[in-house]
C-alpha cells in the first residue's frame, strides 16, 4: 500500500467538487488503478464549505475510512482559506493545490507548511471563465493535479471528460472543458 | 465464466443495475436517506423501458412491504430496497413476508435509528430484523453488494428454502463511495437467476390457494414456526451452494464467512460489513510488528454460520468482536451475543470480548482496530484480563 495516494477536495457547494473527484477516480480506473472516492455527506446548501475525497492505489484499497492525512489537498475557492485548516492532517511531504491568484510563494508562506510541501497556484477561476464561460473551476483543478503530481494523466483526463461529459452535455461544453484542463496544465505555478 | 466489465460506481448503483438484471417483475419502494439513489436509479431504468417491471410508488415502507407481499403472493419476482426508519416502519409486514414464505429481495443501506436522528451507517436497523426470518447478507464492498444481490434470487427461490432475503451495505461507505466493480453480462446473470417459478401462488387459479390464514388455538400455527425454522437452517446448504455456483461463474470467492489470515492466528476480530477492510489493513500492519492477527468476516449473518464460526475461532487465544449495533440491556452487541453462543460448547473456553463501534457513522480510524488487536494481544499473553463490552473510541 506505499503508493497510495489520498486527495482531499476543498470547495463550496456547487463548484463541482463531487464531480472532480469522480472524474479523478474514473481516471485512475482507466489506468487500471483501485481507486476511492467520495463525498463527506452532511446538511449542504450552494456555497457551503464542503470536503470530498479520492483515494487511488495500483493495489486493491482495503479501508474504508476517512482521510486524515493527505496527500493531496485542493482548494477550489481561494476564500474557504480563512474558514477551513485545509492543511489539516497533510502529510510533510504533501502537496496543495489552490484556486488563487496569490503566487505560490505568498500562498505557501501564509499556509505555514513544512518545507517539505509543495505549494502549486493556478488562477482555475478565470481560466474556467474563459473556457467555460462560468466559474466552475472543477476541471481545471483537474488539469493541474495532473501536472503536478503523477496522481492522474493529462490525456486520460482528457479522453475521459469526451465519455463522461458526453453523456450529459454537448460537444461545444466538452471542449471547453478540455481547453480549461489544458490551460490549467501549463498555467499552473509551483512555489 | 462470465464476461465480465469493470466499471467505478457507487454501491447503490450497483444495487440498480442488479435489480435490472434479474428482471423482477414487481418492485414497490418508498425513498429513504440513504437507500434513495437506488430506487431513483431503478425508477430511471423502468422509466427507459430498459426493463420489464411494475414500479409501484407508495406512500411509506409500511406501503411498500405491503405490495411486495400483495404481488409475491401473487406469483411475481419482487425487490425493493429501504434503510432505517424504513426497515423500522416494515416491521410487521418482515414477518408476514417470511411466514408466507415470499422470497422478495430487500437491499438495506444500513443506517442508524432515531434518536438523535443520524442519516450514516450503523447496524441498529437491521439488526431489530434478525429474528424477523429473513436470510441477511452483508458486503463489505460494492463488489459483494452486486455479487450478494444476485445470489439472492436464487436462494431465496429455491424449493427448499422460500424466504425472503435482504442484502445489506453500509449507509453512504458503501452506498455512495465510488468502487472498482466487475460487473456480468445480463446473459450469464439471467440464466444464473433462471425464471421463477412460484410455489403456491395466488394466480394460479388452476391451483387455488389461501395464504396466512387463520391459525389460532390448536391450529397449526406452532407447526407452522417450525417449518419455518427447519426452512431458514436448510437455507445454509443452498446459500453455499449458491455461493459455489456464483463463485464459478464470476471467479469470485463466496463464504457464509471469509477468513484472513486466520491458519496461524492467535487473536481473531469479527466483524461484519465494510469496517473488514479495515481490520484487515489492520491486521496485515500487526503481522508485520510480530502478532498473528487475523480477521473473520460473516458474509451471512441469518442463517448464523455457526459451525464455520466454530471452527475458524476454536484455537484462538482471544477474539474480539465489533458491533454496529448495540442491544441495549443485553450483555452485549448483537454479534457477539452469537459469537460467543456458538463457541460456548467447546472443551476450551475461549475467551471473547465484545466492542460497540462507529454508532451512526462514527469513523472507525485505523488506530481504534489497532487498540482492538492489542487488548487481545494482552488477553492472550495473559498480562490483561477479560473486559466488558466498551464503545470502542467514544468520547
Amino acid at each position: 500500500m506505499e503508493q497510495l495516494t489520498e486527495i482531499r477536495w476543498h470547495a463550496r457547494a456547487g463548484q463541482g467538487a463531487v464531480t472532480a473527484a469522480k472524474l479523478v477516480a474514473e481516471t485512475a480506473l482507466a489506468a487500471d488503478k483501485y481507486m476511492q472516492a467520495m463525498p463527506e455527506y452532511g446538511p449542504e446548501r450552494m456555497g457551503a464549505p464542503i470536503k470530498a475525497f479520492t483515494r487511488i492505489s495500483p493495489d486493491p484499497i482495503d479501508i474504508h475510512c476517512n482521510i486524515e492525512h493527505p496527500n493531496v489537498v485542493i482548494v477550489l475557492d481561494d476564500s474557504l482559506l480563512d474558514v477551513v485548516d485545509v492543511t489539516e492532517g497533510l502529510v510533510d511531504d504533501g502537496t496543495v493545490i489552490i484556486n488563487t491568484c496569490t503566487p505560490p510563494d505568498a500562498a505557501k508562506r501564509s499556509l505555514g507548511v513544512a518545507d517539505g510541501v509543495t505549494v502549486a497556484c493556478l488562477d482555475a477561476s478565470g481560466i474556467a471563465l474563459d473556457t467555460i464561460k462560468r466559474d466552475i473551476p472543477n476541471t481545471p483543478m483537474i488539469g493541474a493535479l495532473a501536472k503536478v503530481t503523477e496522481a492522474v494523466d493529462i490525456d486520460t483526463v482528457k479522453s475521459l471528460l469526451e465519455v463522461t461529459f458526453g453523456k450529459k452535455f454537448g460537444q461545444e461544453i466538452i471542449d471547453a472543458n478540455i481547453a480549461s484542463v489544458d490551460r490549467a496544465y501549463e498555467e499552473v505555478v509551483v512555489a | 465464466m462470465a464476461e465480465q466489465k469493470t466499471v467505478a460506481t457507487t454501491g447503490n448503483s450497483v444495487v440498480a443495475e442488479a435489480f435490472r438484471q434479474c428482471a423482477p417483475d414487481v418492485v414497490a419502494a418508498y425513498p429513504i436517506t440513504p437507500q434513495t439513489t437506488i430506487v431513483e436509479e431503478f425508477a430511471k431504468i423502468v422509466a427507459q423501458g430498459r426493463v420489464h417491471t411494475e414500479y409501484v410508488t407508495v406512500e411509506s415502507e409500511h406501503s411498500a412491504m405491503s405490495a411486495c407481499i400483495g404481488a409475491a403472493a401473487a406469483g411475481a419476482r419482487v425487490m425493493t430496497a429501504t434503510a432505517s426508519q424504513g426497515l423500522a416502519l416494515m416491521w410487521e409486514e418482515l414477518y408476514i413476508a417470511s411466514g408466507m414464505r415470499l422470497p422478495i429481495i430487500m437491499a438495506n443501506t444500513n443506517r442508524a435509528l432515531s434518536a438523535p436522528i443520524n442519516i450514516h451507517c450503523d447496524h441498529s436497523d437491521v439488526m431489530g430484523a434478525r429474528d424477523s426470518g429473513w436470510i441477511i447478507l452483508f458486503a463489505e464492498t460494492a463488489q459483494e453488494v452486486y455479487d450478494n444481490t444476485i445470489m439472492a434470487v436464487p436462494i431465496g427461490e429455491d424449493p427448499e428454502v422460500l424466504l425472503p432475503v435482504m442484502t445489506c451495505l453500509d449507509g453512504f461507505i458503501t452506498t455512495h463511495s465510488i468502487d472498482r466493480v466487475q460487473l456480468m453480462d445480463d446473459d450469464s446473470v439471467t440464466a444464473f437467476v433462471g425464471d421463477y417459478e412460484p410455489q403456491n401462488a395466488l394466480l394460479d387459479t388452476d391451483n387455488p390457494v389461501s395464504h396466512g390464514n387463520f391459525a389460532g388455538l390448536g391450529g397449526p400455527y406452532f407447526e407452522f414456526k417450525k417449518t419455518q425454522r427447519l426452512a431458514i437452517d436448510c437455507s445454509k446448504g443452498v446459500i453455499e451452494r449458491v455461493g459455489e455456483a456464483f463463485s464459478k461463474l464470476s471467479g469470485r470467492p463466496f463464504g457464509l464467512i471469509e477468513t484472513d489470515m486466520m491458519d496461524d492466528a492467535e487473536v481473531a476480530i469479527v466483524v461484519l460489513g465494510s469496517t473488514a477492510g479495515n481490520v484487515r489493513y489492520v491486521a496485515k500492519q500487526m503481522r508485520a510488528e510480530g502478532v498473528k492477527a487475523g480477521l473473520v468476516k460473516i458474509r451471512c449473518f441469518r442463517p448464523f454460520p455457526v459451525e464455520e464460526m466454530v471452527s475458524a475461532l476454536s484455537d484462538m487465544k482471544a477474539v474480539g468482536v465489533l458491533d454496529r449495533a448495540d442491544s441495549f440491556g443485553a450483555e452485549g452487541g448483537p454479534v457477539f451475543l452469537e459469537t460467543r453462543s456458538a463457541l460456548y460448547d467447546l472443551e476450551s473456553r475461549v475467551p471473547v470480548v465484545n466492542y460497540i463501534y462507529g454508532l451512526g457513522g462514527s469513523d472507525v480510524r485505523l488506530d481504534l482496530i489497532r487498540t482492538v488487536y492489542t487488548d487481545l494481544s494482552d488477553i492472550a499473553a495473559g498480562s490483561a484480563s477479560l473486559h466488558g463490552m466498551q464503545y470502542l473510541g467514544a468520547r
